[in-house]
């Protein structure tokens, strides 16, 4: 059978099914049929034979001639299975002693006591017919009779096309039981599949840990196949954090250097020009060495979210840690923290590393977009839902960017070209969000311009 | 002899076939008709031919009651015996629309051979099983044959209530009953050779009355009537198996007579109907046996006619009730040399002087 390589293995499964189903009831109501016709054809047989050996038995010699006295039950015998038409005759030679005269004899006279059965067309219908022979001993001499008796077929076809109605039924209802287990069958055949593809769908992007599912022997080298397939990309991706790392790490140490002779520099330098060089250099080192931290930072992420600590911790806490340590950078730009926590504490499961992480790039990001000699709002909001850490400030904002997509790597705004930055602070404040189950939240500030950044998380 | 004539006419049914297209639109008809009535109904109406052996006595009040049911047919009434019945359709393609005759064996005969239309409604449907076959002839009343005897006859004697009692009597009491047994001459009469096959056929006590019935010098009749006016005349001693319907309806007006049923076994007769091929108006043919068939709702008619509908409860009046059987054992006895057989024993008992 043709079957279009896309097609579904649950159709094919069906299809095939079906069809060997319908040729199954097809075959059994043929059969069926076939069997039942045998069987209504022989009941008949018996009946004519029966009739037409009584009349054989009831021929006698009178007179040097031969007679027959017909058994009443000979012909009413014939009567009590259906209502058909009845015709006999009998023959002495080619002379009719009774009965229809041009009922057709045999073309060959059965031998004695043996009989021939025939069907043909008899007054405008179709008749079984038998014919029998006996040897008579009539006036010295043995003389062969034949015996015909002949019965139309409407009761025969009755029953026949009755059973063959009951044949049909049951044809038809085995096929649509037939139908329901094909369905069934196939539905079962296909659920480790169905099991399979839940658990594959089920895990996060970034699970890349083998599957573990109970199935079948036919899909286990699949999953193998798979699970190897998985080992490989962890081991590739693991790697390429790795070199990330040890490449930023690299980086960074050459870079205090270089900013710690650029300082000692400028303190030297006397020409304003001179100066001003020196200080963009020394910004550029800056960014250089935030962006290897950053990446640094990423890498860790990465690694932390696929196996992720069970700390308990105090979010109020941590972020109040994570002010205090950037503190002196909001000093140095004038900006004032204006923090909030409730009374209560809050208590909150997960990676603590992880969470400094996330609200350092956050908080990191609003101080670096501030202008100087403003205000920056961190609060920390518990309620039934949650946790909503927030950061307000009163920079640029975020434009007409695509918000959703700042928190993929690399992208940065379309309005801070002239700020260097990496664009993975919010990519790490986001995994870190969405490892805990919570969201990252960026809209512009309600109150006047600045942008709002938002870590939810719901309640543990 | 008009059965011996018939039988010869069986067999030889294709050459009369063809003498009877050779002679083509000149022949002339050869049927005996005892008598014809024409129940026009006024103005349009369509034509319901219907060939039939009841009297226009017994079967006038079902015309009259079916034109009044069935308004707009005329119905055009033949009587002829059943042998002529036999001969008019089975012989000579007569075109009638119905045939109606006691002769079960004749109408089971011409449905087998195929002179009879197949018929079906709710009303034939209703019908007890063995009140029809084929769905081509239809029986519409049962008739029993009993024994009639005149009380003064029989004055001061126990009444016989099997076949065997009977013999009994009359061996018994031959001075008494020499002369006064009256019986069908079965050569002559379809009813008689009905019942008289049946008996035979049902019980072998049967030869031994026929012998003992000869040696009594039975007189023999061609129909019921004349023997119930001798019985009722005193005449008779008693009539054997003669149709109750008829002896019923002479009760009223011949004092003495009485009619006995046999607890051996009751022959039953049944008066049946068909459309023969050559019908012209089936519909109007169908209407009637849908009528003839209902027959047991009309107390009324039963009353005029004195003809017992056919009733599924046969066997609760008369546990020995056999109706007879319509089908392929019927035409057993019409076999030409069963036939001649069964007529020669029966004379050669009947007939000893």
């Amino acid at each position: 059978m043709f079957w279009p390589a896309k097609s579904s293995i649950r159709r094919r499964l069906t299809v095939q099914l079906l069809v060997i189903a319908a040729a199954l009831s097809l075959v059994f109501f043929l059969i069926v049929r076939v069997i039942a016709d045998q069987a209504a054809t022989a009941t008949q047989d018996n009946i004519l034979l029966a009739s037409a050996t009584s009349i054989s038995d009831a021929l006698y010699s009178e007179r040097g001639a031969v007679t027959v006295e017909i058994p009443y039950s000979a012909l009413s015998m014939l009567g009590t299975i259906s209502q058909d038409r009845v015709f006999y005759r009998v023959s002495e030679g080619g002379r009719t002693l009774t009965g229809y005269d041009d009922l057709p004899l045999p073309d060959v006279a059965p031998r004695a006591a043996q009989s021939r059965f025939d069907t043909f067309l008899y007054r405008g219908e179709t008749v079984r017919s038998v014919a029998v022979s006996r040897t008579v001993s009539s006036g010295g001499s043995n003389v062969d009779v034949t015996v015909v008796v002949a019965q139309t077929r409407l009761g025969l076809a009755l029953i026949s096309s009755r059973i063959s109605f009951f044949a049909a039924i049951f044809g038809v209802l085995f096929f649509l039981v037939a139908t329901a287990l094909s369905l069934l069958a196939a539905q079962s055949a296909l659920s480790p599949l169905e099991r399979l593809k839940q658990s594959l769908q089920r895990r996060g992007a970034h699970d890349l840990r083998p599957v573990q599912a109970e199935l079948p022997d036919e899909l286990t080298p699949l999953v193998d196949a798979l699970n190897n397939f998985m080992g490989r990309l962890r081991a590739s991706l693991a790697q390429s954090e790795d070199f990330i790392a040890e490449a930023a790490h690299r980086v960074r140490t050459p870079l205090a250097v270089v900013r710690a002779q650029a300082e000692i520099a400028l303190r030297r330098v006397e020409r304003p020009e001179n100066k001003t060089s020196l200080r963009e250099m020394i910004r550029a080192v800056d960014e250089s060495s935030r962006s290897a931290g950053q990446l640094l930072d990423h890498a860790m992420v990465t690694f932390r979210t696929d196996a992720l600590a069970d700390d308990e911790f105090d979010l109020a806490v941590v972020t109040k840690s994570v002010c205090d340590h950037l503190l002196p950078t909001a000093e140095l730009k004038d900006i004032l923290l204006i923090q909030q926590f409730p009374d209560t504490p809050c208590p909150f499961r997960g990676d603590a590393i992880l969470m400094q992480n996330a609200l350092r790039n956050v908080l990191d990001n609003a101080l670096k977009y501030s202008p100087a000699d403003s205000t920056v709002h961190i609060g920390v909001d518990s309620d039934d839902q949650g946790y909503r850490i927030s950061f307000n400030d009163q920079g640029r904002g975020f434009g007409s960017s695509d918000v959703a997509s700042l928190t993929q790597r690399f992208s940065r705004g379309s309005n801070v070209a002239d700020i260097v930055g990496s664009g993975l602070g919010l990519t790490i404040a986001d995994e870190v969000a969405r490892a805990h189950n919570g969201r990252l939240e960026i809209s512009s500030n309600p109150k006047g311009p600045g942008a709002c950044v938002s870590l939810i998380f719901p309640q543990p | 002899m008009r059965f011996a004539y018939f039988s010869a006419a069986l067999t030889t049914f294709a050459l009369s076939l063809v003498f009877s297209i050779g002679l083509g639109l000149s022949q002339t008809r050869a049927y005996v008709i005892e008598d014809h009535r024409n129940y026009t109904w006024p103005g349009d109406s369509s034509i319901l031919r219907i060939i039939s052996t009841a009297d226009v006595n017994v079967f006038e009040p079902i015309i009259v009651e079916f034109q009044r049911s069935y308004p707009g047919i005329t119905v055009d009434y033949t009587i002829v015996s059943s042998t002529e019945l036999m001969t008019a359709l089975y012989e000579e393609g007569a075109s009638f629309d119905l045939a109606i005759s006691s002769a079960m064996d004749l109408q089971t005969k011409l449905a087998n051979d195929g002179f009879a239309q197949s018929y079906r409604s709710d009303a034939t449907d209703a019908l007890p099983k063995w009140a029809s076959w084929r769905g081509q002839v239809f029986a519409f009343t049962q008739e029993p044959a009993v024994l009639v005897i005149s009380e003064a006859a029989f004055e001061g004697m126990e009444l016989p209530r099997t076949r065997e009692d009977v013999i009994t009597l009359l061996r018994d009491n031959p001075e008494r009953f020499s002369g006064r047994i009256g019986t069908y001459d079965v050569r002559i009469s379809g009813a008689g050779y009905l019942f008289a096959t049946q008996d035979s056929r049902n019980t072998d006590s049967y030869w031994r009355l026929t012998e003992v019935m000869g040696r009594l010098n039975a007189q023999l009749y061609g129909g019921s009537d004349e023997m119930i006016t001798d019985v009722a005349s005193g005449r008779l001693a008693l009539a054997y198996n003669v149709v109750g319907s008829y002896a019923a309806s002479r009760l009223a007006d011949s004092p003495g007579i009485r009619i006995l049923q046999y607890d051996d076994f009751l022959n039953v007769m049944l008066r049946s109907v068909l459309i023969p091929v050559t019908a012209q108006n089936p519909r109007g043919a169908g209407l009637m046996i849908d009528f003839l068939a209902t027959l047991d709702t009309r107390a009324g008619l039963e009353r005029l006619t004195n003809l017992t509908p056919v009733k599924s409860d046969l066997y609760a009046t008369n546990s020995a009730s056999r109706p007879i059987r319509l089908g392929p054992g019927l035409l057993v006895f019409l076999d030409q040399l069963k036939k001649e057989i069964f007529l020669r024993n029966w004379a050669n008992a009947i007939e000893q002087q």
